[in-house]
């Protein structure tokens, strides 16, 4: 059996909108994990020991293991104890927490690295410590480690295709279902990891766009 | 918790960690050659190499592994590569992770000082010969503790196999999650059997890099 790219196109707006699924679960996934590694990264650094060491354990194990078998857990596990998730919220939560926890071990190096001097100004201008650490410490914290999390973020992105194995119809679903109808898994695979690698151009020169302007605003 | 389930089925998991260590070992392996290969390319003094380095890097970590996986399992017998699932996986993913290790190793070798390579040819050394006593060496170690990242996330990775039914660990676990509706326990079981192979794995690199360190 030979190559026929030919097929493909009569597929093109399954594919979009594959496509489009993997955009939005993206999106919404590196949102949850930037602000969930923020959230992680000051428990981690500040709750009393009976928070800080059962999150540690939660982070180790996260950090141990593979994001598949994560999602596998968030799905079938979630509907054993009676939460039944749609496959896309599960993804997001599933990939969200993962590279949450990646991000927090950023911006936790990011929090100790601010000066102390920071935190003692706020104070002694009148802010509660939470109002410093909130308006003062993190935002300093993130900002220096942007482009680190922006990597991450791309990374995120090609994991993305590991939530078709739970059954979210995004582009590497979508390429499946087309290979189902046609059996012409190579020309279809690779039609999306094009698709992928487009994407992955746009992610990575607006990465560079964000770092210019961090840059400029030092 | 289902202790005596878990103790019925630990033999299993224990056989699927070692299919996890053969895919893990292999493709360190592959990667590592593919990864110094990539390297070469990528500061080669011909034009074409350079940019079959680059386009490599730049295609396989612009694109998502599971599907570079599926293009060779699945697609490969289209263009005449047969492979059974172990065998792409191994290639697969040591291409993919190579991809990584190619920066890894670049950087490492970019990172020593101009004026190493300058000064040994000044003392009569080849072009050759400077770069294999004297900036390889000290790029070796530069490069450990970073291939040792690469390689946490490639044990990680080899549970992408798991979608081309390799009978490896998250397979196994997701097998008997379907069939026994334990999902923590057989979480826990294969939980417990990664973070033994990565964060032993962690700790054989990080004795390796003080090993190796000068100062």
């Amino acid at each position: 059996m030979g190559l026929d790219f030919s097929v493909v196109p009569g597929f093109f707006d399954i594919l979009l909108l594959g496509a489009l699924w993997t955009i939005a679960i993206t999106v919404a996934a590196a949102l949850l994990s930037f602000f969930g590694g923020i959230f992680f990264a000051v428990i981690a650094l500040y709750a009393p020991w009976f928070v800080r060491l059962p999150f540690r354990a939660f982070e180790w194990l996260f950090m141990g293991t593979p994001l598949l078998l994560q999602l596998f857990l968030i799905y079938f596990g979630l509907v054993q104890v009676g939460i039944d998730l749609p496959a896309f919220v599960a993804g997001v939560i599933g990939l969200g927490l993962h590279f949450a926890v990646y991000n927090s071990e950023l911006i936790q190096t990011a929090i100790v690295a601010v000066d102390r001097g920071q935190m003692e100004a706020a104070r002694t201008l009148g802010l509660s410590r939470g109002q410093a650490l909130r308006k003062v410490v993190v935002p300093q914290a993130v900002r220096d480690v942007i482009p680190p999390i922006g990597n991450n973020m791309i990374a995120l992105l090609k994991d993305s295709a590991l939530v078709s194995v739970i059954g979210v119809s995004e582009l590497t679903l979508s390429a499946q279902r087309a290979i189902g109808a046609t059996y012409r898994p190579f020309e279809f695979y690779l039609a999306a990891a094009a698709v992928y690698y487009v994407i992955n151009l746009g992610m990575e020169a607006v990465m560079r766009r964000i770092e210019r302007r961090i840059r400029l605003s030092r | 918790m289902d202790i005596e389930l878990m103790m019925r089925v630990w033999p299993f998991f224990l056989k699927a960690a070692w299919v996890t260590i053969q895919l893990s070992v292999l493709t360190t392996i592959l990667g590592l050659i593919c990864g110094a290969s990539g390297a070469a390319a990528r500061l080669s003094r011909l034009g074409w190499l350079r940019f079959l380095g680059a386009a490599y890097v730049s295609l396989f970590r612009g694109t998502p592994a599971l599907i570079q996986l599926f293009i060779l399992y699945f697609g490969g017998p289209q263009i005449g590569i047969q492979l059974d699932a172990f065998e792409a996986g191994v290639i697969g993913l040591g291409l993919n992770i190579g991809a990584y290790m190619t920066e890894t190793i670049r950087g490492a070798i970019v990172a020593i000082d101009k004026g190493q390579r300058e000064a040994a040819r000044t003392l009569g050394l080849s072009h050759f010969q400077a770069f294999r006593k004297v900036t390889l060496p000290q790029a070796l170690r530069l490069m450990i503790r970073p291939l040792g990242v690469n390689i946490n996330a490639l044990i990680k990775g080899t549970a992408l196999v798991a979608a081309i039914s390799v009978i490896e660990l998250t397979y196994t676990a997701q097998r008997y999650i379907g069939s026994t509706y334990k999902p923590f326990e057989m979480f826990f079981l294969a939980g417990v059997l990664y973070m033994i192979i990565i964060y032993g794995t962690g700790r054989g690199i990080a004795w390796l890099d003080r090993k190796v360190r000068i100062v």
